[in-house]
């Protein structure tokens, strides 16, 4: 059970780590100032977020490991995180497409997480929802804005949901740490959240004059650690760095 | 200091004798510490100088981000990169402030942002210097918002209403930044044999670029001059430098770490630290565009906004398709 809730708490906490690493590289070079503002608020949400779930996971693994030991001191294979959220920044309208489809996700799964049988995952669910409300609230906004503006915006958006569609898939999956969560009442079904999921983005692509591809297809391999994408490598060469070169240091 | 050689309109001060009622009533104003408000009358020299100089300032800001955005990516542990990202958001907030300043005196942030792209205006000498190590944080925040600092307190009693009142709000977050970049600084300075070493090369580094941020002296200067009786400049260059060394110097003792400058040692009956002047060649040469950055800075800026054009042209579309629909509806 421990190890499930491990796994399970990691996928929580990779998430966040690597999709606030991912925003974070905008700083400074945004479309304008309030969106640097905003990219720079919601990376500052996602990475607190992280520390809250990987020290937890930590805590319930027993080895003596904090969230900075797992942020900065595993490699590819130790991370969890789903393979959308180590896609690269693309253009502005690609990055806020991954984050439109990844918070439409990540609020339903905070929000059931609020009802979860541990208190502790309950207590961080919550926290984190608020938070996550105004990222769903700002994506969505930005993707109806960009979706129906002019020519090159639409084509843009239209685009980035085309080419990060394969990668929604992997959100809704059950795998045996799922499983597992599910019987001991800790977290929903991931299938649970698809219908609410489908009808949101049905809604908001309609909005913003988008066409939900038709193919299913998505890739596996980012939540089980078994196949990530290569450019997850590169984001930890670059993260980790000043850990792994100075390891005796403290910051 | 984040405004540098900003050179006003004005031929000398002209006493109240010499002015126009107007404009008697507009100095007596400054004089007794009323402030001056968007729709008051004020000399055109007065309006030019403030917008060269807020804009300069709102300029620094939004370049100011770059040197340490380049950190964010690579910040050590999960809390030094929170920190960093908040204190880099600050600083695109203080821009947004003080280009709201700015706009109050009949300019747009569009076309200050123009003339930063096109490098008609300028933004502090200091942010054409690269950070190479993490310590680097460190001394960005003790030494260039530290500098920074010394030089807007007094700005939040300047004569302009929006600017004082800018520098109110943002002075408060200066100074959590020098506090936590002195932070870096320690546990750097305090740390293992190679951060001992980052710090000090941090500090060998950026030590004269800091000073180089009150600009050169101004003890002469006509331009200096007419500012102080605006009370748009508060102080002397070389008098704001004297007090940054003096802080600084006993902070870096404490750090265990040795100010680059042979020459620097207290003089009793000054009272001050007699110190070295900065490179003031070096300082010229990065205000002509050759400091180590100045193109890259400019390339990253000009390269977000060419970018980010669909961006706002795509919003823009949305928000007039939007009300168009509503007065249709209407
Ligand atoms: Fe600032
Ligand atoms: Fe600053
Ligand atoms: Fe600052």
């Amino acid at each position: 059970m421990s190890d499930n809730l491990f796994e399970f708490l990691c996928r929580m906490g990779d998430n966040t780590l690597v999709l606030g690493h991912r925003v974070s590289e905008w700083c400074g070079h945004a479309p304008v100032l309030e969106e640097d503002i905003a990219l720079a608020n919601t990376a500052l949400d996602l990475i607190g977020q992280t520390t809250l779930w990987l020290d937890l996971a930590g805590e319930v693994e027993g080895a003596g490991r904090d969230a900075d030991k797992l942020a900065f001191h595993r490699d590819v294979w130790g991370f969890r995180n789903l393979l959308l959220v180590e896609q690269p920044n693309g253009d502005f309208g690609q990055t806020m497409m991954r984050q439109f489809l990844f918070d439409a996700w990540h609020l339903s799964q905070l929000n059931a997480l609020m009802d979860s049988s541990n208190t502790q995952i309950a207590a961080i669910a919550e926290k984190s929802a608020k938070e996550v409300t105004y990222h769903l609230e700002r994506a969505t906004e930005t993707v109806i804005g960009l979706g129906d503006g002019t020519e090159e915006s639409h084509n843009r958006m239209q685009a980035a949901l085309d080419k990060l569609w394969p990668y929604v898939g992997e959100m809704f999956t059950l795998d045996d740490v799922d499983a597992a969560m599910v019987d001991a009442g800790i977290a929903p079904d991931p299938a649970s959240l698809r219908p609410a999921y489908d009808a949101l983005l049905d809604d908001v692509f309609a909005a913003a004059t988008l066409t939900k591809p038709q193919d299913d297809f998505g890739h596996q391999g980012g939540k089980s650690g078994k196949r990530h994408s290569e450019h997850l490598g590169h984001m930890l060469a670059q993260m980790q760095w000043l850990q792994r070169a100075y390891p005796d240091a403290t910051w | 200091m984040y405004a540098q050689m900003i050179k006003s309109t004005g031929e000398g001060v002209k006493s109240l004798d010499e002015m126009e009622p107007q404009e008697r009533a507009f100095q007596e104003r400054i004089n007794a510490g009323g402030k001056i408000e968007p729709k008051d009358w004020m000399p055109d020299g007065y309006r030019k100088n403030l917008i060269r100089q807020i804009g300069q300032h709102a300029h620094s800001e939004i370049v100011g981000q770059l040197p340490e955005g380049n950190w964010i990516t690579r910040a050590p542990t999960l809390e030094r990169k929170a920190i960093l990202l908040a204190k880099v958001q600050d600083e695109a907030g203080h821009g947004l402030y003080l280009y709201c300043a700015a706009e109050t005196l009949g300019v747009t942030r569009d076309q200050l942002t123009r003339d930063l792209l096109s490098g008609k205006m300028k933004y502090s000498s200091i942010f054409n210097y690269p950070t190479l190590t993490w310590a680097d944080m460190g001394a960005v925040g003790w030494l260039v918002d530290g500098a920074a600092i010394m030089n807007q307190v007094p700005l939040q009693r300047t004569s302009y209403g929006p600017y004082a009142r800018a520098m109110v709000r943002i002075c408060k977050e200066e100074s959590f930044h020098q506090r936590q970049g002195y932070d870096i600084m320690m546990k750097m300075a305090k740390g293992t044999k190679a951060q001992k070493k980052m710090a000090q090369d941090a500090l060998n580094r950026f030590w004269g670029p800091a000073l180089m941020m009150f600009g050169p002296s101004d003890e002469n200067s006509v331009h200096s001059a007419q500012s102080m009786a605006w009370k748009i400049k508060m102080n002397s260059n070389d008098e704001l430098r004297q007090k940054f060394v003096d802080e600084c110097v006993p902070q870096a003792e404490y750090l265990g770490l040795t100010v680059p400058d042979p020459d620097l040692k207290w003089n009793e009956e000054r009272g001050h630290y007699d110190f070295t002047q900065p490179d003031w060649d070096e300082f010229f040469d990065v205000l002509r565009g050759n400091g180590p950055c100045n193109k890259e800075r400019l390339a990253a800026r000009n390269k977000a906004w060419d970018d980010g054009a669909w961006v706002r042209d795509g919003l823009m579309a949305h928000a007039a398709k939007k009300r168009a629909a509503k007065l249709a509806a209407e």
